[in-house]
């Protein structure tokens, strides 16, 4: 408990300093001198915060989907960007931009549930189907489904002239979050309480349908459980920052490699460590390119990928 | 191996060396109006371009399994193309795009190309040697790669200015409509050179796929054999990836599909088929794509919409290992 504490505080820091970074000039000295009324406070409260709280929910959102992914899909390579799930979400956003262009964002982001949802379903209907499922098969045929929804995708974009904003969904990007442009990442946050709260579900789940159906719990209803959780908070980071690639393989296995895979005491510190993640690459972009900004999906690839090589690579010298 | 009923390797071979040929005239000639003297030249460089894409993708996806030993593995899925746009995107990054494009683009390409053969061969050498047992450790190691180099090129993109990321975007996204014919000739050069290598050693394939340890005891030099086919598929990729771009799941496909049109293992028939199917499938979709289409839309696109369709019902039905 003392170290969960010590890493909260950790990251709790980490959100300080991610308040006075940035392309305005900010410093807590300042912020003390000029009144409540000032620019420096403005820029505080309507972009510095907003953004702050922004990154530290998704991250907390998209690792915990993760997590829910690998206990109902029993695989550790899965999360929602490997199994078609961030794709379908797009491609719902897409569709909502298309067929109702007057629509708002929560209009939207219930298209985008909807749609990851079905696709995240289809997901699973492949994988019941699959005669012999390997650990390397059941990531391949979420990239592969996922490829599949992306170029269905691609093409009404290219068709509707849509591919530039469409590459504005599919990087993730802080930048354009100032507040009224963020709150929806909220019920990404409810849903995270949620999946925490019914944690111990996803870790019998885990043990198969069998298993759990003999401890005498409803299999089909912790599945569709944590579909929904996965699916909407997908479509809520997509539809409100864009995707963040990674993240929810990289913290989750990190996460099992410390504290195993029981999900009641893996749910806070996957979203510990994912918001402190999530932190510290939108920190670096923030800062290479002073005063420009590198959007936080690239460094999330960049440090995520390296960091995930580093770990199995050395993993399996040790194996032979 | 062979049923009755089904037909003999020749046979499949003959049958799909047909459609190709029609898929070829069909594309020359469907839609055809106005002066024939501009028409056959001009959708005769398309298809050239086709063809030398159709065989770098089928044949350096093809050795790529039989080396790995796995057939859902592809060079693409394991980072090799995304390797190669992120050299080019450090070339721009340190050069500049204005001194990239000064150098003769024969030159610039046969740089390219060396360089992504020496770093894949040491990079992926490493980890084939290393983790050969195993196997799931090794694709996920590739696909992260992927991920890496894609991110990384991302990352470079960002830094250089908007200008010069409009050169490299150009260099990434050629379609089959504008490519220049010396790249073109050089291309096919190179492609050349390297099945010479490939044919020279073709015995060898069918060893190689029994595995590391039978093909030793076979008394072929498994290193220097592995070293030699990834020579070759880094040199098909970068062929492939310059003329066109990356394209994911189509050698995956055609290699599949081509396993399943031959009914041997043997490369003598498995490789010409795959580069049979992968013409079949390049020329047709160009084909369909500029007449009912009416290029609205990317050949890309439909590649990966149907290979990613037709190789999952693949798996759902236990077709492939």
């Amino acid at each position: 408990m003392t170290k969960f504490l010590l890493a909260a505080a950790g990251v709790g820091s980490l959100a300080v300093l991610s308040l006075f970074v940035g392309a305005t000039h900010l410093s807590p000295a300042t912020l003390l001198a000029a009144g409540p009324e000032s620019e420096a406070m403005r820029v505080l409260l309507a972009s510095r915060i907003p953004r702050t709280i922004a990154v530290i929910l998704s991250g907390m959102a998209m690792g915990v989907s993760g997590l829910i992914m690998q206990l109902i899909v029993r695989n550790h390579f899965v999360e929602p960007g490997t199994a078609g799930t961030v794709e379908s979400a797009s491609l719902g956003i897409l569709l909502a931009t298309l067929l109702a262009p007057g629509i708002d964002l929560i209009g939207k982001m219930m298209v985008a549930a909807l749609c990851a949802l079905a696709g995240t379903a289809l997901f699973l209907v492949i994988l019941s189907r699959i005669p012999l499922r390997s650990a390397l098969l059941v990531p391949l045929i979420g990239l592969m489904l996922g490829g599949i929804f992306d170029s269905v995708t691609t093409f009404f974009a290219y068709r509707y002239d849509l591919l530039q904003s469409l590459n504005a969904w599919t990087t993730g990007d802080f930048s354009g979050v100032l507040r009224g442009r963020y709150e929806l990442l909220w019920i990404a946050f409810g849903l995270t309480a949620a999946a925490y709260l019914a944690a111990d579900r996803f870790t019998v789940a885990g043990m198969g349908r069998a298993f759990t159906t003999n401890l005498g719990m409803n299999y089909r209803r912790a599945m569709s459980f944590g579909l929904i959780i996965v699916s909407m908070s997908t479509a809520v980071v997509v539809a409100t920052v864009g995707t963040i690639p990674f993240l929810g393989l990289i913290v989750p296995n990190l996460v099992s490699m410390g504290v195993g895979d029981n999900a009641r005491r893996a749910v806070p510190w996957v979203a510990l460590g994912s918001a402190a993640f999530v932190l510290v690459c939108d920190l670096i972009g923030r800062t290479v390119r002073h005063p420009y900004e590198i959007p936080v999906g690239t460094i999330v690839g960049v440090v995520g990928s390296a960091l995930f090589l580093y770990l199995l690579l050395r993993k399996g010298a040790s194996d032979g | 191996m062979v049923r009755p009923g089904t037909p003999t390797p020749r046979q499949a071979l003959l049958l799909l060396a047909f459609a190709a040929l029609a898929a070829i005239a069909a594309f020359m000639t469907l839609g055809a109006r106005g002066n024939w003297d501009f028409v056959l030249p001009f959708r005769g460089t398309k298809v050239a371009v086709m063809v030398l894409v159709a065989y770098s993708i089928a044949v350096s996806t093809v050795l790529f399994q039989t080396v790995t030993g796995n057939r859902i593995l592809t060079p693409a899925i394991m980072g090799f193309d995304s390797l190669y746009v992120l050299i080019q995107s450090c070339a721009v990054f340190l050069l500049g795009s204005t001194n990239v494009a000064m150098i003769d683009h024969r030159l610039r390409f046969a740089g390219e190309v060396a360089g992504m053969v020496a770093f894949s061969v040491v990079l992926y050498g490493t980890i084939f040697s290393r983790s050969r047992r195993d196997l799931h450790l090794l694709i996920l190691v590739g696909i992260v790669f992927g991920i890496f180099f894609r991110s990384l090129a991302n990352f470079l993109q960002r830094l250089i200015d908007p200008a010069e990321f409009a050169f490299l975007q150009d260099r990434f996204f050629a379609s089959f409509n504008s490519v220049e014919s010396d790249l073109l000739a050089t291309a096919a050069l190179l492609v050349a050179a390297v099945s010479i290598v490939a044919w020279r050693i073709m015995h060898s394939f069918d060893v190689l796929a029994l595995g590391r340890e039978r093909s030793i005891s076979l008394g072929v030099d498994h290193r220097r054999m592995v070293t030699i086919v990834l020579v070759l598929v880094a040199v098909l990729v970068s062929v492939s990836t310059a003329l066109v771009g990356p394209i994911t799941f189509f050698g995956l496909l055609v290699a599949n599909l081509a396993y399943l049109a031959v009914p041997s293992g043997k490369h003598r028939f498995v490789l010409p088929a795959a580069v049979l199917l992968a013409v079949i499938a390049l020329v047709g979709g160009q084909t369909i794509l500029e007449r009912i289409f009416a290029f609205d839309t990317n050949l890309r696109i439909i590649i990966e919409f149907l290979g990613g369709i037709v190789f999952i019902s693949l798996v759902v039905q236990g077709k492939t290992r």
